[in-house]
């Protein structure tokens, strides 16, 4: 009689066999979930190209002109994207002036100065303030910081849209994320440095910044450059206290419309497809696209510099 | 800073070693300070909410109740009451109560809610803040007896029950935040359920399965890295131009058979939301999978298990409750995410509650920012009622979020 049998070695290795055929196929299906992401960043930027391509098309519109005029009048065919340009740059100078220096500050406090006790308190509550979300910052600016303006600058000076208002206010919703990374970076600093500083007889501040802030200075940089590209995305804040309609001024108590303001108001309203009107958010928004990226991948350099020296 | 004064190199002199310590201690208090400041915001932040979200109201009626009926409505039956209804009201507008609810089935505590809004329609023609309230009473008064001879002063507190249940209307005190509570739950399910397996896949993925030398695993994780930064606003443009567009007829619903709605839709604007929490979701799960010590996955291996069985049972399990935190914490930021939810095209007058993943929607930052940006002041009451119910959920979920990492934490130093 003749039986057909599979030896226990052949029977193990069809059981290898079918099952690597299965771990083939989950791996590659993670591998797919994993490259969706890909295709969001080129989905991202062929759709801002191609659209910006065919704002650029639009007779009366030029990529020159797009870049170097100074009115922004969409009504009257008028495509100058300076003045949203700089109400970006003025919101986000005034938000920096106020969280880098404080958000330094705090880092250097809450890593160097205080007990562990106190910052177990102190982080948690920063943690709720970077928590906050944007639209709740916009309406304090308005409801807020723009009163209190005008009753120190004088109602006169003061517009109920101001660029300064909202500047300030995302200088505040800047300052925990500036302070926890650059806090990250001092705490990455060897304490066999400041041992040494402590021992050659420095004091406490000396030590602090003249030893441990210059070694940790990279994660600083990355910081510092991520708050930019996080002020200049920033758009409810904007949107709701430094006023609507472009104006080309640098007076910061002056309404002026920045560029992601300019695009939660044009796609908030009726849009029809296909206008200049709307081609003209994807050009703006491939703008704003660039500028984050490429300050992204900057901080990320710097990042890394200090992640590679300390850890 | 340190001058060498004499051979050594060093200075001895007590009064410039004075001088260091004081500049330190000068130093040490600007540090501190700074931190100040930034929890002086936070508190004055919630003050200001507060102070906007109570206090006194000057209300006008438009009908006398007196006028109505001389016996108050608490001693009237269900049947006079229904009788004050249909004299004062108009045929169409019984017509469209009675479409929510017949008459006939209310109670009489609803009856009463019923007349009072709809035909004594109280009206706030005034409203001060809680600090106004406190410390300018007799101004307040004198103010509403000059301008609203008819108008009677009350204390109100915006954010009560009536407030939480009731649908949108252009009249402040009768406005209410069910539908956009509603919309913003939807969105952040249809995010999470998008978001929360891609997520975790991709996770695996490049935990687990991608080997750094080769140069297309580094670049998606360059990539997701990048994605975090880009600001959310061009999510809503991509949502615009690809859920919203695109595959408008899968998100207004037109491929499961139905017609006539908008693209505009609670599934575009939770899709849109799930791309961008994506990558922050699978940063978090990445550092989850990566605390599963190594030892772990040898022991398992070392049994004959193959990759996936050793990720499934052994990796997955203790890399959970890292997982869910971060997940929680997705999910506070999708409850807040503005900027795209206006792009993908939310709007603000919806009135019936969201039926369908292919309804229109809106959400409750949507309104939040509606409403901030109208002029009356009553309107800035509401919107920061809104703003105290959208602060009390993100509080809630990232103390949950705070409270499984350290039970976590926990367990894991006890084993």
């Amino acid at each position: 009689m003749k039986k057909s049998q599979i030896s226990p070695n052949q029977k193990s290795s069809l059981f290898i066999k079918k099952h690597y055929r299965g771990e083939f196929i989950i791996q590659a299906i993670f591998f797919l979930c994993a490259a969706l992401s890909i295709f969001t960043t080129l989905g991202i930027a062929y759709e801002l190209i191609k659209e910006s391509l065919l704002f650029f098309r639009t007779p009366g519109v030029s990529i020159i002109e797009f870049l170097t005029t100074t009115t922004w009048q969409p009504t009257i065919g008028q495509y100058g994207v300076l003045p949203l340009l700089t109400a970006t740059l003025i919101t986000s100078f005034f938000a920096l002036l106020i969280a880098i220096p404080l958000g330094l500050g705090a880092a250097i406090f809450l890593s160097e100065y205080s007990y562990p006790s106190t910052r177990k308190i102190i982080k948690p509550l920063l943690e709720i303030l970077a928590g906050v979300p944007t639209v709740v910052y916009g309406y304090f600016a308005l409801t807020f910081m723009t009163p209190l303006l005008r009753s120190l600058l004088g109602a006169d000076n003061v517009q109920i849209y101001n660029m300064l208002s909202a500047g300030l206010v995302m200088g505040i919703m800047i300052l925990p994320l500036f302070s926890s990374m650059s806090e990250d970076a001092l705490n990455a600093v060897p304490s066999s440095l400041r041992e040494a500083a402590f021992a050659l007889g420095s004091t406490k501040f000396e030590t602090s910044t003249m030893i441990v802030v210059p070694s940790a200075l990279s994660g600083i940089v990355a910081a510092f450059i991520v708050s930019v590209s996080r002020a200049i995305g920033e758009t409810m804040i904007v949107a709701i206290a430094s006023g609507s309609g472009s104006a080309f001024t640098f007076n910061p108590l002056k309404a002026a419309e920045t560029m992601t303001g300019y695009i939660a108001r044009i796609s908030g309203g009726d849009i029809s497809y296909n206008t200049p009107d709307y081609n003209s958010i994807f050009a703006i928004g491939l703008l704003l696209f660039i500028f984050t990226y490429i300050l992204n991948l900057v901080s990320r350099r710097f990042s890394k510099k200090y992640r590679e020296v300390y850890e | 800073m340190i001058d060498s004064k004499n051979q050594n190199g060093f200075n001895h002199d007590p009064k410039f070693m004075h001088a260091r310590l004081k500049t330190g201690k000068i130093w040490h208090r600007l540090f501190f300070s700074s931190t100040a400041i930034g929890i002086m915001a936070l508190i004055i932040l919630l003050i200001s909410i507060i102070n906007q979200s109570l206090g006194f109201v000057a209300v006008e009626n438009i009908k006398d109740p007196q006028s109505i009926s001389t016996i108050p409505f608490e001693q009237l039956s269900n049947q006079q009451l229904i009788e004050i209804l249909k004299i004062n009201l108009s045929e169409n507008r019984l017509k469209t109560i009675e479409r929510e609810k017949p008459l006939l089935e209310m109670g009489q505590s609803e009856l009463i809610k019923l007349i009072t809004e709809k035909v004594v329609d109280a009206k706030v023609v005034a409203s001060w803040t809680l600090w106004q309230s406190i410390f300018e009473k007799e101004k307040i008064s004198a103010l509403v007896e000059a301008s609203y001879p008819n108008a009677q002063i009350s204390f109100r507190n915006w954010l009560n029950w009536d407030f939480l249940v009731r649908s949108f209307s252009s009249r402040p005190e009768l406005a209410g935040i069910r539908v956009a509570i509603k919309g913003s739950l939807l969105i952040v399910l249809i995010a999470i359920a998008f978001a929360f397996p891609i997520g975790i896949s991709s996770a695996i993925y490049l935990e687990e399965y991608a080997h750094p030398s080769k140069w297309l695993n580094r670049f998606i994780q360059t990539n997701i890295d990048n994605l975090v930064g880009i600001p959310s606003i061009i999510y809503g443009i991509l949502g615009l131009a690809v859920f919203v567009r695109t595959l408008a007829p899968l998100t207004s619903g037109e491929v499961f058979g139905i017609q006539g709605l908008s693209s505009r839709s609670i599934l575009s604007g939770g899709l849109t939301i799930g791309l961008l929490i994506l990558p922050m979701f699978i940063l978090n799960a990445q550092e989850a999978i990566r605390a599963v010590p190594k030892s772990l996955r040898q022991a398992s291996y070392g049994l004959g298990a193959t990759k996936w069985q050793t990720i499934r049972s052994h990796v997955l399990p203790s890399a959970v409750p890292g997982i869910l935190t971060g997940s929680i914490l997705a999910v506070s930021r999708a409850i807040g995410e503005t900027a795209p939810l206006i792009v993908v095209g939310a709007s603000t007058y919806i009135t019936s509650d969201p039926s369908s993943p292919f309804s229109g929607f809106t959400a409750l930052p949507i309104i939040i920012y509606n409403w901030t940006t109208r002029p009356q002041d009553q309107f800035r009451n509401i919107a920061s009622a809104a703003i105290i119910v959208l602060l009390i959920s993100l509080l809630s979920l990232n103390a949950l979020a705070i409270f499984l990492r350290n039970h976590y934490n926990q367990t894991r130093v006890n084993l």
